[in-house]
């Protein structure tokens, strides 16, 4: 099948369009000349500031956000053998967030940025470990995303508790934001606090993809095959971990990205979780830098919530998703 | 290249699995393991394999102790084909086949010349070339075995253990599949199969082990332990058994 081989590059050139576009469009629209001026270091001061300052690192943050939770996606559904695993599905993200919610709740923020990334680092990791752990001891698909659905009950339950008790509004409004998930008035700096966590676990994911292809055969068969399971599992856990504890750390929890991604490139890459991993990662990047102009377009009183518009758009591709699965009997369900 | 597994005890909370169990799989032959459910049969491939550590013996492969081996050098070593083959996706045949490559480092949809060509001859060997770029999940029961025999075969491994290859299959895929089986072990190398259909083991098997209650009963060829007592003991069934036929009459 030929549509495996141009799936990257065709992915890859969407990405630099729709982080253009993200340019392009805003308050102040901007022609694109004036854009590409501005992004190659020519164009005069206000548009170098509109575009560096605010639109290109932005756009680039949904973009490694979304990135992060398509590729965490498709491994864990490589892992688990089962389309419907995704880091905001199976609570990883909502553990994140509250994780680090305490971290900004104890104001600790002002002292130490870094305790941001490693707060939600720790919170995804443990998230991504329970399910892991559960993933050993049951083979029911249905139970593992119960186990999720209470990890995320739980971290909400959590989270609402330290609402409550907020000591003042802005750490409220600081904590609110980081549920609903939102990338406005990131910096280059944020990305940069991130971004090294965000490739570590970019590449862990990659270096086990050849395990997740001999998954598909089951886990008997695949050790069988000589896959080391202990530390396939272990692999797949941390690098889904850092990445997406590094996306909730730049972005808050966004939901459901990592779900409808693979689910769109499977068939493109003949349903290989190996071959899925790359694009999935693209689109799903694609997907929040588009949500994102949508976010910043529609004419809205206070700004929309990019985690809010991407669960409108996730949370029913999930049920149908989940719903066609029921006819297809693939899968040990 | 030799399989030795010795004194193999295996145990399970408050159950032992497999007693004391000791068997050899050469190349060039086709072993039958035979027993009722639950003799322990899958629990001692488990172990002959390396998967599981056995609390007691130890398994020498090809020379080497079974877990001194890394998963990927065991692998192509001996093959296996476990009893339960669940495909999580609707792959092609094609990759499903190539996946056998793993332990030589083959990535599905770029595969070395040599990993092709293997994929190929499994293919070839299990007679599914017109199904090569079906999904699995249009496939049926027969024919989906004979994709995961290719699979198998695909790692060219001197030895195999195949963990009943032929159940829920009707009495012409059953042939087929032992029919590969055969031709596997005519090219030189070694098949261990577990199988509950006696005649079937009969025709096809250079070499029967009998096993009961995590214990081996008996080993040796069809004419010497194919006999009515045995089938009296093992499994609780009254039979008649004429040199390698054998006419089940019922339960004892």
């Amino acid at each position: 099948m030929t549509s495996s081989r141009y799936i990257n590059p065709f992915l890859i050139l969407l990405s630099v369009i729709a982080i253009f576009v993200a340019c392009l469009l805003g308050t102040t629209p901007m022609a694109w000349g004036r854009v590409f001026t501005a992004l190659i270091g020519q164009g005069n001061v206000t548009d170098s500031l509109v575009i560096w300052q605010i639109r290109l690192p932005r756009a680039l943050a949904a973009f490694l956000v979304g990135a992060a939770l398509g590729a965490s996606g498709a491994a864990l559904q490589g892992l688990l053998r089962n389309p419907l695993a995704e880091p905001g599905v199976l609570g990883v993200s909502a553990t994140a967030s509250l994780t680090a919610s305490f971290v900004l709740y104890y104001g600790l923020i002002g002292a130490q940025t870094w305790l941001l990334p490693i707060a939600a680092i720790a919170g995804a990791l443990i998230a991504t470990t329970i399910i892991a752990l559960a993933a050993i001891r049951t083979k029911s698909v249905v139970t593992l995303i119960l186990v999720g659905v209470g990890l995320s009950s739980f971290a909400g339950a959590v989270m609402s508790l330290l609402l409550n008790l907020s000591p003042n509004p802005f750490s409220l409004f600081d904590m609110i934001n980081w549920t609903l998930g939102s990338v406005a008035n990131r910096s280059f700096e944020d990305i940069a606090l991130a971004g090294p966590f965000l490739l570590l676990g970019f590449i862990i994911l990659f270096l086990c993809r050849r395990g997740l292809s001999a998954l598909t055969l089951g886990e008997e068969a695949a050790s069988g095959l000589g896959v080391n399971l202990r530390n396939q599992r272990i692999y797949v856990v941390l690098g889904a971990g850092l990445a997406t504890g590094a996306a909730v750390s730049l972005a808050g929890a966004i939901g459901f990205v990592g779900i409808v991604a693979p689910h769109i490139v499977r068939p493109f890459v003949r349903h290989d979780p190996a071959r899925s991993l790359i694009p999935s990662a693209l689109l799903a990047g694609v997907f929040l830098v588009v949500a994102d102009i949508g976010v910043r377009l529609v004419p809205t009183q206070s700004e929309l919530k990019l985690g809010v518009v991407a669960a409108l758009f996730g949370a029913p591709a999930f049920i149908w998703i989940a719903m066609k699965r029921q006819g297809g009997g693939v899968g040990p369900s | 290249m030799r399989l030795k597994a010795v004194n193999i005890t295996v145990l399970a909370p408050g159950a032992t699995l497999v007693e004391n169990a000791s068997l050899v799989l050469e190349a060039g032959e086709l072993v039958a393991l035979l027993g009722p459910n639950g003799a322990g049969k899958t629990s001692l491939l488990r172990a002959s394999l390396g998967l599981s550590k056995p609390a007691k013996g130890h398994v020498i492969l090809g020379g080497d102790l079974v877990q001194a081996l890394t998963p990927m050098q065991r692998a192509r070593r001996i093959s296996y084909l476990p009893q339960i083959r669940p495909l999580a996706w609707p792959n092609t045949v094609h990759d499903v086949v190539a996946l056998g490559r793993y332990s030589h480092g083959a990535s599905l949809g770029r595969l070395k010349t040599e990993d092709a060509e293997a994929v190929d001859a499994a293919i070839n060997a299990c007679d599914i070339q017109e199904l090569s770029q079906r999904k699995t999940d249009t496939l049926s029961g027969g024919e989906l075995a004979r994709v995961h025999c290719a699979r198998a075969f695909a790692a060219q491994a001197p030895l195999l253990i195949a963990d009943e290859p032929v159940a829920a299959l009707d009495p012409r895929h059953q042939f087929r599949v032992m029919d590969l089986l055969k031709n596997y072990v005519r090219n030189g190398q070694g098949a261990l199969v577990v199988l509950h259909d006696i005649a079937l083991a009969a025709k096809y098997a250079d070499r029967f082990i009998w096993m009961k209650d995590g214990q081996i009963q008996a080993q040796g060829s069809p004419e010497e332990t194919l006999t009515e007592e045995r089938l009296a003991q093992i499994y609780g069934i009254k039979s008649r058994v004429d040199g390698s036929k054998v006419v089940v009459e019922g339960a004892l």
